[in-house]
């Protein structure tokens, strides 16, 4: 359990006033919705499991503002927390996720033959294709408030269930407590090894608590399918292969999904998803279908084309460097995927990356011919 | 003692400090250290045995002492306050273990931290602290600069001279547990106390928040400025939490007596000076104390000290005097010899790079402090360093005249 919640009761001899922080220097969703009003209605509320309204903003007010993106400065500490600190959270899921109600629901779509195409990017231009989602255990609380006792019983619980799967999706787990240094090495080469988080927007919501206690990977034999276990949320699932072809990335990556759903819930623990936030995770930008499909893809001549974050804001996609979130792209090279997780179901993002990727490849062949592509430029998808 | 505590009551938030210590209880909690009673235990829903810590790869004091016993006993239990004892170890449990030096791997909450939780903090004390047994020893404190003697260092290699300690204000948590409003309480009492020092103590208040980019060069410049903490020790203990509300330092005038608001501690004081008139920084530190203790006093506040622990800290490494004597001495030969650690530990004393703990030397040039902290006075302690860095001062000397030179005997310990 992170610091302050303990205590709330004692918090409360104090005036609103006096406890409300400063955020007038803070630049992320949870500053600009939480009001001195909202603080005082819900800071003596707490969920079932002891999580109160400080810890959920904790991590906004240690981080006032990112220089790139806006950070949405507030965290889950178990699936209740949507409920207990609605007028927080609503606000900030609306702001965040393009104005989602709280009356709106959420479509959830695992059905991979409704995805068009995604077979043929151009591998020449289209290096990698990834699909990345979490899942979170129902009944558990989340990373950033799980003492040490639920984070092992998590990972018992996940390894139970990866190690039952068979097939394509054979594998084995590597706990990040007891790997030798050889397992250590073939992981980081293959990319699949997390660190322990550095990012304070992680570290201040608690969530690098015990590490590497409870912490492990788990991948197929065949390395395209992978689950972090205990990282940023319960369970990250990533299904990944090198080359352009999405359509049979997210094939992997529902079909594995689904058998694993089917285990956890004949163990009685089921992932946590509701009608309206879809999938709950940790952090609220990441609630519906927390999914994230993206390719790395060479466009040095559409990355410096003035039109270029317009391009992307009209297809619905965001740039990230070839490192990930936050960091910059290596010799034209960028990471593209969707930016829209709560809405739409995986489906329609998948689609539109699939969709949007293809275009700008056309769009970076015209421009290597030395041709102008002001024609092709999309509408606003 | 009953006129002062009626002070404590009277202008203090007393009515919330009382309802969440409890009734009739009070009295003797803010009295009687020996007898704190804890606060409402805790839900868990499992056992201790499955929230146990790994500490296998661990090399810190706390996990040395806490055994699946102890953190059963202890692990439902609160102080009055609400802190834990999961929130007690979590630094340790998140730093495995530092490579030059045995951290604590603890911090308290709140003073009634190192009550609730003695059957842990008691071993740990007696281990950092070489045998100091805090059940049945006395603390002594000390605050008489005229007793030093010899505290005049040859300026040819002593180039600074510093005495450090912390203060924490009584009935307000300490940084890993302090709600917003709390660190506030402790920086406006602090500030308004401040503002009360005359002469050369005169000064002024620089907040984090509201200082100009001039005023924040100009401490850097000094080297006054104090950075939000980046040590995962202290990160992961919450002390970084809120940065930098209610942060702020206050100095003096001529620039020899500094005052960190809500870092590490709820104060921390700081007397210095260039040159070797050491004997002269702990006379400027002594008075400045006893100012600021006089003037929190007026206004019904007290800092947190007992006889057992003297003053308390966030640190157990910094309980009793929380005292750090140091110069920056130069010992080029002398620090190259394989004698020199033991020489450092014969003496008491400790030596670090110039830029504080955790950094390396640079040209010779070292941080030389005492190491002891509880069970010997601020006296004793800054006499220890003057003979022991005079003792240093003399093998460079004679180094450097190609003399040998000898490892002294070790200063006698309690045990």
């Amino acid at each position: 359990m992170p610091f302050g919640n303990t205590h709330n009761n004692f918090k409360l001899n104090y005036k609103v006033e006096e406890e409300f922080p400063d955020l007038s220097k803070h630049n992320n969703h949870m500053a600009k919705i939480l009001t001195k009003e909202i603080y005082g209605k819900l800071r003596d509320k707490q969920t079932p499991s002891g999580y109160t309204l400080d810890d959920v903003i904790q991590t906004g007010v240690d981080n006032p503002g990112h220089p790139f993106i806006m950070t949405v400065g507030c965290v889950a500490g178990d699936e209740e927390s949507y409920e207990v600190f609605k007028d927080l959270l609503d606000p900030v899921i609306s702001d965040r996720h393009g104005g989602y109600k709280p009356t709106d629901k959420h479509k959830t779509d695992l059905n991979f033959e409704n995805l068009k195409g995604g077979d043929d990017l151009d591998p020449n231009y289209v290096l990698s294709s990834r699909v990345r989602t979490g899942r979170s255990i129902k009944g558990y609380t989340l990373p950033p408030h799980n003492s040490r006792g639920e984070r092992r019983a998590i990972e018992k619980l996940a390894v139970e269930a990866l190690t039952s799967l068979d097939g394509e999706f054979k594998g084995k787990y590597y706990p990040l407590k007891s790997m030798t240094d050889a397992e250590q090495e073939q992981l980081i080469s293959d990319h699949f090894l997390f660190d322990k988080p550095v990012s304070p927007l992680l570290t201040c919501a608690g969530m690098a608590r015990d590490w590497p206690d409870g912490r492990g990977i788990w991948h197929n034999d065949n390395k395209t399918f992978l689950v972090w276990v205990n990282e940023e949320d319960h369970l990250r699932v990533i299904s990944m292969q090198k080359g352009g072809n999405m359509r049979e990335v997210f094939r992997r990556f529902c079909v594995g999904l689904q058998k694993i759903e089917e285990i956890f819930k004949k163990h009685n623990h089921g992932f946590m998803w509701n009608e309206h936030l879809g999938y709950i995770l940790t952090c609220p930008s990441n609630l519906g279908t927390g999914l994230r499909g993206g390719v790395h893809v060479k466009l040095p001549k559409l990355s410096t084309h003035p039109k270029f974050e317009e391009i992307l804001t009209r297809l619905r996609l965001q740039k990230r460097g070839t490192g990930g979130v936050d960091t910059a792209s290596v010799g034209g090279v960028f990471d593209i995927s969707n930016a829209d997780r709560l809405g739409s179901s995986e489906v329609d993002q998948v689609q539109l990356v699939v969709d949007g990727v293809k275009l700008m490849v056309e769009m970076e062949k015209k421009l290597e011919k030395g041709e102008a592509i002001d024609g092709m430029i999309p509408a606003q998808k | 003692m009953a006129s002062s505590f009626s002070r404590i009551l009277s202008s203090k938030r007393s009515v919330g400090l009382l309802s969440v210590v409890g009734g009739s209880v009070a009295a003797g909690f803010l009295l009687h250290r020996e007898h704190v009673t804890a606060g409402e235990p805790l839900r868990r829903r499992y056992p201790a045995s499955a929230e146990y810590p790994d500490l296998r790869k661990h090399n810190n004091c706390m996990a040395s002492h806490l055994t699946p016993a102890i953190y059963a006993k202890l692990c439902d239990k609160t102080t009055p306050n609400g802190f834990t004892l999961d929130q007690a170890i979590q630094t340790g449990v998140d730093n495995p273990g530092h490579p030059f030096i045995k951290t604590v791997g603890m911090v308290a909450g709140d003073e009634e931290t190192y009550e609730v939780f003695a059957d842990l903090l008691d071993p740990v004390i007696k281990e950092r602290h070489n045998g100091y047994d805090a059940r049945t020893m006395k603390h002594p404190t000390d605050l008489d600069a005229t007793k030093i003697h010899s505290g005049n260092f040859d300026e040819r290699y002593v180039l600074s001279s510093r005495v450090r300690t912390g203060r924490s204000i009584r009935g307000l948590s300490l940084p890993p547990a302090c709600t917003r409003a709390e660190r506030r309480e402790v920086e406006r009492v602090v500030v308004d106390a401040l503002a009360g020092l005359k002469g050369d103590l005169t000064g002024r208040y620089y907040s984090l928040t509201q200082m100009t980019e001039k005023e924040q060069q100009q401490l850097i410049d000094d080297h006054f400025l104090f950075d939000k903490p980046v040590s995962p020790l202290l990160t992961c203990a919450g002390m970084a939490r809120d940065w930098p509300d209610a942060r702020g330092i206050w100095h003096n005038n001529e620039k020899t007596f500094l005052i960190w608001v809500n870092e590490e501690d709820h104060t921390r004081v700081i007397s210095m000076e260039k040159g070797g008139n050491m004997k002269r920084v702990f006379e400027r530190f002594c008075k400045g104390l006893k100012e600021v203790e006089r003037l929190i006093q007026e206004r019904g506040w007290e800092f947190m000290w007992n006889e057992r622990l003297g003053y308390v800290l966030t640190c157990p490494s910094n309980l009793g005097t929380g005292l750090r004597a140091g110069v920056h001495v130069k010992l080029p030969l002398l620090s190259k010899d394989p004698r020199f650690s033991k020489i450092l530990d014969n003496l008491r004393l400790q030596k670090r790079g110039t830029g504080g703990v955790d950094t390396a030397a640079v040209g010779g040039v070292f941080d030389i402090s005492n190491l002891d902290r509880l069970g010997h006075s601020e006296v004793q302690l800054v006499q220890t360093v003057i003979d022991g860095v005079n003792y240093l001062i003399e093998c460079e000397k004679r180094l450097e005249k190609g003399q040998d030179i000898k490892v002294p005997p070790p200063i006698r310990q309690f045990k």
